[in-house]
């Protein structure tokens, strides 16, 4: 099942791993993306933690971790070409998978219909 | 996840309270354009083409960009002598204005009495008048500055006109289309023209290292004209976004960035600007203010420099870094003051400060970015080849 934050990422949950990108709103906010900085491998991060970097020609955006974990794999392609995450940020453009320390703390995250009212 | 962009995204939205609008603020909003403050106004920052594609068009063909926040001051001699403005304006510019032909335009820059810049501008030499363009976040205080320095000698008048860049290698072939005789201007000419019946100032030069015309024309037909000019197939409306792109890729100085009151001509690397005339030992030495200390530093050097600077991985390094003299240096020995990524480089580039002796081509610094050291190397200005019609 699909979840986002109000930091505009949103969580794909399988099993115990969730994938984790920023949403469409967000990509069409930040218009063509020319750098994206992912977590290493096994790194553990906690929620809220800053966990990646995406970059526009003007600004450079933090990517937080949604919940706790580990970070168990990282999209290599998004990270060699940028462009991928402003094509397809909620499919081929994902960033990085975590092994969550609780996968039950994915409830407190906005569903579909609550992220949809945030972005009004 | 975090961001810095405020993008009031909606087309046809009632204007933000406090911003000013240009005279092509409703062709913006109807292009679909994201507008942003800037400077007081209410500007474009890209249009539904996005930031990207209108920087690369640009380079190849045609971009039309809105400046007209910028201002265009007219200054006047009441002697009717247009030779006692140019001297008026010697007082307070470290150029060649005397020496300025009709028909010609040249950069400057208005300096404080600690050799620092105030604003850079063209001077525009029209015969009877001189036009100053300046900067949009400077032009209250400049018209200030000049009223209360040239004043009553001179008169200074504010132009309510409108402003438009047209750069590209195809902004010769566009023009040309509406007035033929621009074909034959070259490089930093100026020229009363008329387009669309219009009458119009059009000076060949730019802020993007490629070939193209800047356009002051009156604020009522600027609508008009803007359209026109984006009738022709070559021609894009580009933002305040990829104006600064461009002009990043072509080492140009953003005001108030890269340089301020701060910062005098020789640590910003703008001696160039300042001519032999000018300088100790020209006939006309000195008498701006801040002389002594600027030509003392053009005679030794200055202990800082303005540089390029080229990261050697792919994450951008951007304005407010720190730089380091290696990986594990404790003490910043400079700042990065403009950086972003190259379009047309398909790269991060940067401008900073860095000291005299490592201001050298191939010398290598570190910024602290995210708490990491990345490493770059200082490279000459521009990034990429100009494009200008100089013959």
């Amino acid at each position: 099942m699909l979840r986002f934050t109000d930091e505009h990422e949103w969580v794909k949950l399988e099993g115990d791993i969730a994938t984790v990108g920023i949403t469409s709103h967000a990509a069409g906010q930040l218009g063509d993306l020319v750098f994206v900085e992912l977590p290493k491998v096994g790194v553990a991060l906690k929620k809220g933690a800053p966990a990646a970097v995406v970059e526009s020609v003007k600004a450079a955006s933090d990517v937080y971790a949604p919940l706790a974990g580990e970070v168990t794999e990282i999209n290599a392609a998004a990270e060699a070409n940028p462009a991928l995450v402003g094509e397809d940020p909620q499919g081929a453009g994902w960033l990085y998978k975590l092994r969550l320390a609780n996968v039950a703390d994915l409830g407190h995250l906005l569903d579909e219909a609550a992220y949809a009212a945030l972005i009004g | 996840m975090s961001g810095e962009e405020s993008v009031a995204a909606v087309p046809g939205a009632p204007h933000s309270p406090g911003l000013a609008h240009t005279p092509l603020y409703r062709l913006h909003v109807r292009l679909g354009a994201k507008m942003v403050p800037f400077a007081g106004y209410d500007m474009p920052l890209q249009y539904p083409a996005g930031l990207l594609k209108e920087h690369l068009h640009t380079r190849v063909a045609a971009g039309l960009f809105d400046t007209s926040h910028m201002g265009q001051i007219e200054i006047t001699a009441r002697s009717g002598d247009s030779r006692d403005a140019a001297r008026a304006l010697e007082t307070l510019l470290p150029i060649d204005v005397l020496g300025l032909e009709a028909g010609r335009q040249r950069y400057g820059f208005l300096t404080n009495e600690d050799g620092g810049i105030l604003d850079d501008l063209m001077v525009v030499n029209l015969g009877a008048r001189l036009i100053i363009v300046v900067n949009a976040a400077c032009k209250a205080a400049d018209e200030a500055y000049l009223r209360a320095h040239l004043q009553p000698a001179c008169e200074v008048k504010i132009l309510p006109r409108a402003l438009f860049a047209l750069q590209g290698p195809a902004s010769g072939a566009v023009l040309a289309r509406l007035a033929p005789e621009v074909e034959a201007m070259r490089f930093m000419d100026a020229r009363e023209v008329i387009l669309l019946g219009e009458p119009c100032l059009v000076t060949r030069s730019g802020y993007t290292g490629e070939d193209g015309f800047e356009i002051s024309v009156a604020s009522g037909a600027a609508e008009a004209l803007a359209e026109e000019l984006l009738r022709d197939p070559a021609v894009l409306p580009v933002g305040l976004g990829a104006r600064d792109s461009l002009r990043l890729e072509a080492g140009l100085c953003l005001y108030g960035l890269d340089i301020d009151a701060g910062t005098t001509p020789a640590e910003a690397s703008l001696v160039w600007a300042i001519p032999p005339v000018r300088r100790r030992g020209g006939a006309r030495e000195g008498g701006f203010p801040g002389a002594a200390r600027i030509l003392d530093q053009i005679a030794q050097g200055a202990p800082r420099r303005r540089v390029g600077l080229r990261p050697e991985g792919r994450a951008p390094v951007r304005a407010g870094a720190s730089l380091y003299a290696s990986e594990t240096a404790s003490d910043p020995v400079g700042v990065v003051t403009s950086g972003g990524f190259g379009p047309s480089l398909q790269a991060p580039v940067a401008m900073g400060y860095v000291p005299a002796a490592l201001s050298e081509a191939g010398s290598r610094l570190f910024a602290d970015v995210r708490g990491q050291r990345l490493a770059l190397k200082v490279v000459t200005l521009p990034f990429i080849s100009a494009g200008f019609k100089r013959s």
